[in-house]
């Protein structure tokens, strides 16, 4: 049974104005749905709604943006549907970029902070140990609970801006200490160290573990090196596309997983499941849909590229430049895109041949051409959406594959670490 | 064969009748769901390719991204949407689309939860009709 506080009733019966009591209505009526007993304060809010999907989503934001509405919390956006200055650049059609452009406007218009970035750990709102927030987008829901320990459930679209404008999110799941310990034990069998230190083990990892784990918290034993946070990134972005997985704890890496006892909450299963190389491959190789080797573009930054991803990828570029038939994207926000610029590290992209677009991801805009059709990709979570929502053949690789490739002008891949 | 009547929990009351469209696999509506046409675009997902539209949709809950709820709604807007969703317990995604569709276009997705044993009694082409007191009737 749902108990209401005062000021939610006083939200209810309209006195904060009628955008807010449409946004506490759907989240009592989501909390009576979730068996929430109360509702609870947040302090942030990131909203993955402004993705433009089509008519509906756009009649709701600018329902409630004409109804006054404004957030109560700090509040991040997540990608839009298009890049604002160079969608022009791209197949995006105008009608389409014109409704898109309308969302973001809705959205904006409510107090939020342009960040347009489905990666906003990355930005200065990056939540800490505890804190409440409500967060979409499921890369940066099961990073905000994983690697910072602040807490979130899996806020769908439509919903986080309800929780945005009144403050308030049903006490359920994440939220709560003792839904937060660990479910399923996996545990590293014989995978070398130096596979561990390579980025391409995290997402074929999070791959793996999410289509074993589904919507369960899954606790990783065995890694023996210290993660870098972009490999942490592109596990959980992983693991939260084949799987729904909302948190993870790495044993002596995430800070909730001191220990194994400390991940489980004094509960620890005592058999594992065993991540072994044949495992590894297997999920590998389920990342590339493509049998040829025919390549027309590199994608990067699913999710957006960070700073260190920036400055990692200027030295391997330079003195190189892509062939001629292939593109080579870099997606990433507006602000690690300035600040990689001031940096230097865009210059190697440019003499590259590489094209960066900001405030958007392929995913969510329809910008790329017909012609294109085979793409290669470092993300997991890239290769596994790209199919079903784009229609086009993908490979997966490591960056150093990418670029590789990227230089041929054909799909190459390095075997070496994977074979042992 | 006899009719078969199960109780479930009703998630967000509403009736319907139509061809069940089953799946034990779960399912992400982003990437899994055309809304222009109902079709299950999820290539690895075992119901590929099947049109979901108007039917009495069972899958056990969502996977993955947080944007199945916008293409869900997307659907019921553009009357792509399945007649009504059958899973293994509560989804919030699921709900949500409902609720907003609710206070939108006051035309809710009716949702039911069956307890698993029940829920595998469902068969794609099952003849099924929901009550808004959570029955399912399954005519065989």
């Amino acid at each position: 049974m749902l108990t209401l506080s005062a000021r939610d009733h006083d939200m209810l019966h309209g006195e904060f104005g009628p955008a807010t009591k449409m946004a506490i209505s759907i989240v009592a009526r989501m909390a009576e749905v979730a068996g929430a007993k109360e509702l609870l304060d947040i302090t942030g809010a990131h909203i993955d709604s402004t993705v433009y999907i089509g008519e509906a989503g756009l009649e709701f934001a600018e329902r409630l943006a004409n109804l006054g509405a404004k957030v109560s919390v700090p509040t991040t956006l997540n990608v839009s549907g298009l890049d604002e200055h160079h969608w022009q650049e791209w197949a995006v059609p105008s009608d389409w970029a014109r409704q898109a452009y309308r969302q973001m406007a809705a959205y904006q218009s409510m107090g939020t902070l342009p960040t347009w970035t489905c990666a906003p750990y990355q930005t200065e709102m990056r939540p800490s140990f505890g804190q409440q927030i409500a967060w979409g987008e499921s890369n940066a829901i099961v990073f905000a609970n994983s690697v910072l320990g602040a807490r979130t459930e899996r806020y769908p679209d439509l919903f986080d801006i309800c929780c945005a404008i009144t403050g308030r999110v049903p006490a359920i799941g994440l939220h709560l200490t003792e839904n937060r310990a660990g479910q399923l034990l996996f545990r590293l069998v014989d995978v070398s160290e130096q596979l561990q230190q390579s980025d391409d083990f995290y997402p074929v990892l999070g791959n793996l573990i999410g289509k074993v784990s589904l919507d369960k918290i899954p606790v990783i034993d065995g890694i023996t090196i210290r993660p870098a946070e972009d490999q942490l990134k592109a596990f959980g972005a992983g693991a939260a596309s084949s799987g729904g997985v909302a948190m993870f704890h790495m044993i002596g890496i995430t800070p909730e997983a001191p220990t194994l006892e400390e991940a489980f909450h004094g509960n620890a299963p005592t058999e594992a499941v065993a991540i072994t190389m044949n495992s590894l491959r297997e999920a590998r190789r389920e990342l590339t849909h493509t049998d040829s080797n025919q390549l027309h573009m590199v994608v990067l930054g699913s999710p957006h590229f960070s700073l260190a991803e920036f400055k990692r990828l200027a030295p391997m570029l330079k003195g190189k430049r892509k062939h001629p038939d292939v593109k080579f994207l870099v997606t990433s926000s507006r602000a690690m895109t300035q600040l990689a610029q001031k940096a230097g590290f865009l210059e190697s992209l440019e003499a590259f041949g590489a094209q960066i677009t900001v405030d958007t991801c392929i995913l969510t805009s329809p910008m790329l051409p017909a012609e294109i059709q085979n793409l290669m990709t470092n993300s997991a979570k890239f290769a596994y959406y790209a199919p079903g929502l784009l229609g086009k053949k993908i490979a997966f690789g490591s960056l150093e594959d990418c670029i590789n490739s990227a230089v041929a002008g054909e799909i190459i891949r390095d075997e070496t670490l994977w074979l042992t | 064969m006899a009719d078969i009547t199960l109780q479930g929990k009703t998630i967000i009351p509403g009736e319907a009748r139509g061809r069940a469209l089953v799946s034990h696999e779960s399912l992400s509506f982003w990437g899994g769901y055309d809304w222009k046409t109902g079709e299950i675009i999820d290539r690895r997902h075992m119901l590929s390719g099947f049109i979901a539209k108007d039917k009495i949709l069972a899958v056990p809950f969502t996977r993955g991204s947080s944007t199945t709820t916008a293409v869900l709604l997307e659907a019921i807007r553009a009357r792509t949407a399945p007649a009504a969703i059958i899973t293994t317990g509560t989804d919030f995604f699921f709900a949500l689309a409902s609720v907003v569709a609710d206070e939108l276009y006051t035309s809710p997705l009716p949702l039911i939860a069956l307890a698993e044993g029940n829920f595998a009694q469902l068969k794609t082409d099952d003849e099924i009709q929901i009550t808004n007191h959570g029955t399912v009737i399954l005519f065989r």
